[in-house]
């Protein structure tokens, strides 16, 4: 899937973007919250693995697989979020203080 | 209805691969995934380009219905065993419009796709054709869909129930979190729905909840069983899970999934929103 197709992907559905593709041109970094990382387990990229976004409460708030170089993105708001992993290899969490623009983190699952 | 009728295991799934009448179908919005790796033998449907009209906003009609599952090789008397990624939005969605074409026999993988690649179970990509058919669909269903006047109409009435994540519900975010926040619609809920996120029905694999927990989510969210219900979401497939649990495995009776939800409401000029942790009065 291009970035392209991405882009009109996320127009009518609610389907996850390729995770591997650029973010689209249609992304304004001054509004939106990205949340961004590579899942890792022993330092190796994860593929296939399920990435969840949790509110500040705990509860569901978006999943995306991982790409085949281990990439998950979200479209957030400011605040704090909570990431699981789960994925053959294991799970992991990690917890961001998300701001505006382009937040990465990094979420090691064992 | 019930679990046992509606849901079938991933072990059941399994070994039930090459059983004669049982046709596997994976549904997704996006079918890289299918063709990346797909449980032996299931065909796909894609939940934009077969089930949408391609040009106004509807679903396809009876007779194109009919002429997808005949090339596909569906007949009326297979079992139908859906699945899918997304914690089985798509999958229970093609279920419910399966149902509101009146198939007989459906049933719903439990855990869909996550659940099969998280315990390592075997995925095919060889390509699958399957002989044509002559199938033959009933009327839509009606008592299963909503439409926007029946929404309106239920609002301080019916069961009304949001299945969106709590910051969609409230207003703070428009779409969930893996889509871009810039939507055309307004942002909030219909006054007097009550919160219950789909997810609270689903284990973090995928699969249902048990009974006695989805039984006691609902009650406790304040579901009055003597009223009629409908589910909604953002474009109805989220809702459609609910729509699931609710009908298919908890048995209870009266309840449509409004498939317009969020992006037809939140446009509509003139109707009442809500904003904020609170269902809002009527």
């Amino acid at each position: 899937m291009t970035a392209q197709t991405a882009a009109s992907t996320v127009a009518a559905g609610c389907a996850a973007p390729d995770q591997a593709a650029p973010l689209p041109l249609s992304v304004d970094l001054e509004k939106e919250t990205v949340i961004t990382g590579v899942v890792q387990a022993s330092g190796d990229p994860v593929a296939g693995a399920y990435v969840r976004l949790l509110d500040r409460s705990g509860e569901f708030t978006a999943e995306v697989v991982t790409s085949p170089a281990g990439q998950f993105r979200f479209f957030a708001a400011p605040g704090t979020w909570q990431l699981r992993a789960l994925s053959r290899f294991g799970n992991g969490d990690a917890t961001v203080d998300a701001a505006r623009g382009v937040n990465e983190v990094s979420l090691a699952v064992a | 209805m019930s679990r046992e009728s509606a849901l079938v295991s991933a072990d059941w799934a399994e070994k039930n691969i090459a059983a004669p009448g049982v046709v596997f179908v994976e549904v997704d919005e996006d079918t890289t995934a299918y063709d990346g790796g797909h449980i032996a033998g299931a065909i796909k449907l894609d939940w934009r380009q077969d089930l949408q009209d391609p040009v106004r906003r509807d679903f396809v009609n009876k007779e194109q219905f009919e002429a997808l599952l005949s090339s596909r090789g569906v007949a009326n008397d297979d079992t139908v065993v859906l699945y899918g990624g997304n914690n089985n939005w798509f999958a229970a969605y093609a279920y419910w419009y399966f149902k509101l074409y009146g198939h007989g026999d459906v049933k719903l993988l439990d855990g869909g796709r996550k659940k099969w690649e998280l315990d390592a179970r075997p995925l095919s990509k060889d390509a699958v054709e399957r002989p044509a058919t002559q199938y033959v669909a009933q009327d839509q269903d009606l008592s299963i869909r909503a439409f926007r006047d029946d929404v309106v109409k239920a609002i301080g009435v019916q069961n009304l129930i949001d299945v969106r994540s709590p910051d969609e519900y409230a207003g703070r975010l428009l779409a969930p979190a893996h889509l871009p926040q810039e939507q055309a619609q307004r942002a909030g809920h219909i006054p007097t729905a009550l919160s219950v996120p789909w997810s609270k029905a689903a284990n973090e694999d995928g699969t249902f909840k048990s009974d006695a927990e989805l039984t006691e989510l609902y009650a406790a969210a304040g579901i009055d069983d003597s009223k009629d219900t409908i589910a909604y979401c953002r474009i109805g497939e989220r809702s459609s899970h609910t729509w699931f649990v609710l009908q298919e495995i908890l048995g209870k009776a009266n309840v449509k999934n409004y498939d317009g939800s969020w992006t037809e409401y939140g446009s509509l000029v003139g109707v009442p929103v809500a904003l904020g942790d609170e269902p809002g009065k009527a």
